[in-house]
């Protein structure tokens, strides 16, 4: 008896320091998520959507701000995630145990966890000093070199998860290759890549670094590609740095839009994910 | 193996092996095989794990392919033709020999889409005479009944029984030649291995069938031949009746009485 109860006192003791991490963890988001909601709710009007960035100490919104964050956005995802999936369907169905797929997936590593201001820097070589001036497509091109590796990554994992035996029992049929990774391989993964798109959208969409040096910032509406475009990112960098109460409070709302924008995100990630997983 | 000898010049033989080695890297998996697959017959391959039969069955469509430092060494003639051949086109190859598996694998897609997807790949065909082949390659299977009023349902909501049987389906509705199964019942129960073994009895009647089985009541029930193999050696092919009355071999009767493997 006495054996049974030290594992229980010891079985307390360990649940409650997991609940007690797990509530320190949880905290910290709640704290930020209600100041964020605290301080720029109030801001909150439909101003914020309809009207651009002001000058100092003037009524504005966010306007240009939010449509060059989706331009950016969308053109990165839509240039990143193609490659991205050539590359880990290469990785996960034909070179799975090629050394070409091994130095890939080392690199795709340092890649998704190499700092984003290192590819705002080499996109500004690259592109930017090239074009000779900042652009929202030197915005896109830098958002789309961060979303590569994580759709790398989710897409080799996605499809090293379908089972083998499915694969065999497809190309049994007599279909190509090609056919047994499109038809079958990709559909028995989809949920998943649908999720590894949507958070490497979530990941891009607060970046600030790499668009600081590529599409830099734009007081006013402007979505031409080759000028420099506004970002809510960038935007609220610079508002929040501003001693103007105006600005600060548009900061605020900016970073509310954000936030809730990658958490409805990473939600319909889940949602669909924990959906593909039962079917 | 006389006996062997005397029941193989009666049949058309489908498919013939001869002197076939099977390599996994540099391992010996499979030591000279020779044995025919009759047309339209049923012929068991039995023997403890590990001895090479399902690696045997693996060759007959080149499954192996899939896989690198797995090669065949040897003859397997279908029809007059070596499929060892590297230029023969496993595509080709893969439809005339469908593969049935150990665990039932519908594709993720409707009941539907699982027939009707083998069949588009080959044949395009207006949607009722497409309606006309899924149908008749449910009811070949015999899971029509259970299934007629769900068809767009997913193929991964159907029970294991149901979904071997719509494996089944699947292969049988491309109009193989051979069908190959790969202990189609080891994950079944009891009731849907009786439909599954009822249905290979009446599939013999246009397919020539191998079956891979570990359970011996199973090859005696649905076998005509059947072949005893151990560590890569077939040890003795002859009819299932005299495999399992009259072993010529005393380690296939060993095997046979359970006293080993």
């Amino acid at each position: 008896m006495t054996v049974y109860a030290s594992r229980r006192r010891s079985n307390f003791l360990w649940i409650g320091l997991c609940y007690a991490s797990a509530a320190f963890g949880l905290g910290w988001l709640i704290i930020i998520l209600a100041t964020l909601l605290w301080c720029g709710g109030g801001g909150l009007s439909l101003a914020v959507f309809t009207q651009m960035t002001p000058p100092p100490d003037q009524g504005g919104g966010l306007l240009n701000a939010i449509v060059g964050s989706l331009i950016m956005t969308a053109l990165g995802v839509a240039i990143g995630t193609p490659l991205g999936m050539f590359a880990g369907t290469y990785m996960a169905e034909y070179g799975r145990h090629t050394k070409l797929t091994f130095v890939v997936r080392f690199i795709n590593d340092i890649l998704l966890s190499a700092p984003s201001i290192v590819v705002g820097l080499f996109i500004y070589q690259v592109v930017v000093t090239r074009m000779g001036h900042f652009s929202g497509l030197a915005g896109a091109a830098a958002l789309a070199v961060i979303v590569v590796p994580v759709v790398v990554r989710t897409t080799e994992d996605m499809l090293l998860l379908v089972p083998g035996p499915l694969r065999e029992a497809a190309s049994a049929l007599g279909l190509p290759r090609s056919t047994v990774i499109r038809k079958v391989a990709y559909r028995a993964a989809r949920a998943g890549l649908i999720t590894g798109v949507l958070l490497a959208v979530a990941r891009v969409s607060g970046e600030t670094a790499p668009l600081l040096f590529t599409a830099l910032n734009n007081q006013f509406f402007s979505a031409d590609l080759n000028a420099p475009m506004a970002s809510l990112p960038a935007i609220i960098f610079q508002f929040a740095m501003s001693p103007y109460k105006a600005w600060q409070s548009l900061a605020w709302s900016g970073a509310l839009i954000i936030t809730f924008a990658v958490l409805t995100l990473s939600i319909v990630a889940r949602v669909l994910g924990a959906r593909g997983s039962s079917t | 193996m006389t006996s062997g000898a005397e029941v193989r010049n009666e049949l058309p033989t489908k498919i013939s092996v001869k002197d076939l080695k099977f390599f996994y890297g540099e391992n010996l998996a499979l030591k000279s095989i020779n044995m025919p697959l009759y047309a339209n017959k049923v012929t068991a391959l039995i023997g403890p794990s590990g001895c090479g039969k399902s690696t045997l069955l693996r060759v007959l469509n080149r499954m192996y392919d899939l896989y690198p430092r797995q090669r065949a060494e040897g003859e397997v003639i279908l029809d007059g033709t070596n499929i060892l051949d590297p230029h023969q086109d496993l595509n080709l190859l893969r439809a005339r020999v469908g593969m049935v598996f150990q665990k039932p694998t519908p594709f993720p897609m409707t009941i539907y889409d699982n027939i009707a997807f083998g069949i588009k790949l080959y044949e395009k065909l207006p949607k009722s005479e497409l309606d006309g082949r899924v149908e008749a390659a449910l009811r070949g299977a015999a899971i029509w009944d259970e299934v007629q009023d769900k068809l767009n349902a997913s193929g991964l909501s159907l029970s294991g029984g149901q979904q071997q049987r719509l494996c089944i389906a699947r292969t049988v509705a491309i109009h193989p030649e051979v069908i190959l199964f790969d202990e189609p019942c080891s994950a079944l129960d009891p009731i849907s291995t009786a439909k599954v073994e009822e249905l290979i009895d009446e599939l013999k009647e246009n397919y020539t069938i191998a079956i891979v089985t570990h359970n011996m009541q199973q090859a005696a029930r649905v076998s005509e031949y059947a072949c005893f193999m151990y560590l890569g050696e077939l040890i003795e092919f002859a009819t299932t009746s005299q495999l399992f009355t009259s072993p010529e071999n005393t380690r296939t009767q060993n095997y046979i009485t359970g006293r080993f493997g």
